[in-house]
């Protein structure tokens, strides 16, 4: 087992690196650089003075050895600067990744607190009202657009109702470390983390409820009752158990959704996550700090592969490999 | 006589297909005794399965509706609810599934699988299960019984696993024990290890065996009774050496008549014309075999056919075993020839 996450974890390595001359070719693709960002159309400084600090920078050197600086900067954590905000790339992450963790986590807490439990009842029972209920609801969540359902929520729960805050992560002006701070925090999280909930349990509802009833016609289903083993045991020690693999090999890739995921929600609760960052980089040509963020959330894909795995080796007696 | 531990009265299992039920187990009486193997024998379709399946409360009870009487001890199975059923069964009453492949749950060991149904139905510690566990795997010839044990089931072969799946029948000591097709899913060598084992441990014990199978060869070894079903309906029953020197019934007679062991090579292997009829297209009124035995005239079959003891204990369905004959050994004689089908 310990022999598998390790061989497992070596193969991401060839894997990360390929990925990141990837993520810095086409940051290199995209038209103009740095500088002719910062610099064009200022009559003040002359195109020969930006082919000197061009030259000065390093930007004229052959890709692989700009490649070669920036992966052996990007290891030590250093990014680079942000050319809009003036500072550190990493600066600009620090608080940012802790947010996002924060609304994936309990955005992913909450989209199987509440999906098991239904999908476990849409498909015990199917045919039922109760099925019959939770399937609309969960068309409903596989049709509506995320940020049609964000802005709902919100014009309901903030501007009608006004329970809670629309937007940011947190009431600027409450200390950090107070009982205050961390109720507010809290009450900043609700609503993107159920706009997102809400919407994400589709995927795990159906596949739970197809498994599940996949699952109970299967011979192995027959012994168990034919042992006399009672109906409610009968679901959970046996075709639960089966069902819930897919989920739970889902669970790794589930993640990187929700951190690469995030995106739509924390812009329109302008929350200050990575998502947040991402969209407002891009649109101010922010290069270094899109091409750390498309590095991170590559490498947590390749990450959450590689969870998908492990999990799914723990679970599944047949796909351990010796 | 034994004691009878197993009494089916008038049993009618009928599905429920696009609206209408159609009885799958039409008006099955059979009474199973403590010590003997009753064997059911019939082609595919014929209702073996889910005759066995109404008495293991197998059935989805959403689509099929159940008639009649099974008497287990002074209870009828049938009207038993659920929980109190659930003693009974796996405890009591226990069955051998048809495919080991499918029959135990992937994700268990072995050692947990046997073990279960004791949760159950018997009060034992944790040490105690586990030494009946090994014990059982041990009866069932399984000689590396504590590695097999903390195994799972896709490392053991086909025929490690219906050894399994018979211990697992075997573990609370059942008084009755069906079991559907044992050997059809394993190939024949492994075939006959498994019925050797049926038979020494039937042995052993006083249980009561229902054996279901289409092979008339495990039937001639292991069975003490014969029950020939046909179309939902029992059409002969007999004590197996009767039942094999004189069969009456068309029905057994044409399916003995098909073994090629039984034919000396000098015509053709003979066939049973046409097809077993789908639960809707079954003529229910009249001698279900006669539309597959065309050359018998109309009557000499009865209009509601009913089970006559034509030779102490050896029951028969229809006045149509009286005149029954083959074509083939009247060819000449007679102008009447089966067409091949």
């Amino acid at each position: 087992m310990l022999q598998f996450i390790l061989r497992r974890t070596l193969i991401m390595i060839p894997q990360i690196i390929l990925v990141s001359i990837i993520v810095f070719l086409l940051a290199k693709a995209m038209p103009g650089d740095a500088l002719t960002g910062a610099f064009q159309g200022n009559p003040d400084v002359s195109q020969e003075q930006i082919q000197k600090i061009r030259e000065k920078l390093g930007l004229n050197d052959p890709w692989y050895q700009q490649y070669g600086r920036w992966l052996g900067n990007a290891v030590q954590g250093d990014f680079g600067q942000s050319y809009v905000h003036k500072q550190p790339v990493t600066h600009l992450l620090a608080g940012k990744v802790e947010n996002t963790l924060l609304l994936s986590f309990f955005t992913l807490v909450v989209t199987y607190i509440i999906a098991i439990p239904l999908g476990i009842i849409s498909g015990r029972w199917t045919d039922t009202w109760a099925d019959k209920i939770i399937v609309t609801y969960n068309y409903f969540a596989f049709a509506t657009p995320v940020f049609v359902f964000a802005l709902l929520m919100m014009y309901l729960f903030s501007f009608v109702l006004g329970w809670l805050p629309y937007g940011s992560s947190v009431d600027i002006k409450l200390e950090e470390g107070t009982w205050d701070y961390f109720v507010s925090r809290a009450k900043h999280l609700v609503l993107p983390v159920l706009s997102g909930a809400l919407i994400a349990t589709y995927s795990t509802i159906q596949y739970l409820r197809n498994d599940i009833i996949d699952q109970k016609l299967k011979d192995y289903v027959k012994t168990a009752r034919a042992k006399g083993v009672p109906e409610g045991k009968v679901y959970i020690r046996h075709i639960l158990r089966n069902s819930l693999l897919p989920i739970a090999a889902f669970l790794g890739m589930e993640i990187t959704l929700m951190i690469t995921g995030s995106i739509f929600i924390e812009s329109i609760f302008s929350y200050p996550g990575l998502g947040f960052l991402f969209i407002q980089s891009i649109s101010t040509r922010d290069y270094s700090v899109v091409t750390a963020l498309v590095l991170i959330s590559s490498t947590a894909v390749i990450i959450g592969t590689m969870l998908s795995d492990i999990i799914l080796s723990i679970v599944d007696p047949r796909i351990r490999i010796e | 006589m034994k004691n009878p531990v197993l009494e089916i009265n008038d049993l009618r299992a009928s599905f429920n297909i696009k609206g209408n039920y159609y009885a799958a187990v039409d008006g099955v009486s059979l009474t199973v005794h403590e010590n003997e193997v009753v064997a059911i024998v019939g082609e595919s379709g014929c209702g073996k399965s889910a005759l066995a399946n109404s008495i293991m409360g197998l059935h989805n009870l959403k689509n099929t509706k159940l008639e009649g009487e099974i008497n287990f001890g002074n209870q009828n199975l049938l009207e038993l609810p659920l929980a109190k059923f659930n003693k009974i069964r796996g405890k009591d009453i226990a069955m051998i599934f048809q495919d080991p492949m499918t029959a135990l749950n992937p994700l268990a060991t072995i050692g947990r699988q046997i073990e279960e149904p004791m949760d159950y139905h018997l009060k034992l510690s944790a040490s105690e299960k586990k030494n009946r566990t090994l014990e059982l795997l041990r009866r069932v010839g399984i000689k590396n019984e504590q590695r097999v044990y903390e195994q799972y089931p896709h490392e053991l072969s086909g025929g490690m696993r219906q050894r399994v799946v018979i211990a697992i029948a075997l573990s609370c000591d059942p008084v009755v024990l069906l079991a559907d097709e044992p050997t059809t899913a394993l190939d024949v060598t492994i075939q006959a290890q498994i019925m050797d084992l049926m038979k020494e441990l039937q042995n052993q014990t006083k249980t009561g065996i229902i054996l279901i199978t289409h092979d008339l060869g495990v039937v001639a070894e292991m069975a003490d009774r014969v029950v020939v079903m046909y179309a939902g309906e029992i059409v002969e029953m007999a004590d197996v050496k009767d039942l094999f020197e004189n069969p009456l019934h068309p029905y057994t007679r044409s399916l003995l008549n098909s073994i090629p062991a039984n034919f000396e090579g000098k015509e053709k292997l003979h066939v049973i014309d046409g097809i077993v009829p789908s639960l809707q297209n079954l003529d229910r009124t009249g001698c279900r075999f006669a539309p597959r035995i065309a050359w018998i005239p109309e009557e000499d079959h009865e209009e509601r056919p009913e089970m006559h003891e034509a030779e102490p204990n050896h029951f028969v369905r229809c006045s149509c075993y009286k005149t029954f004959y083959f074509p083939e050994d009247r060819v000449g004689e007679n102008e009447y020839v089966a067409t091949e089908s």
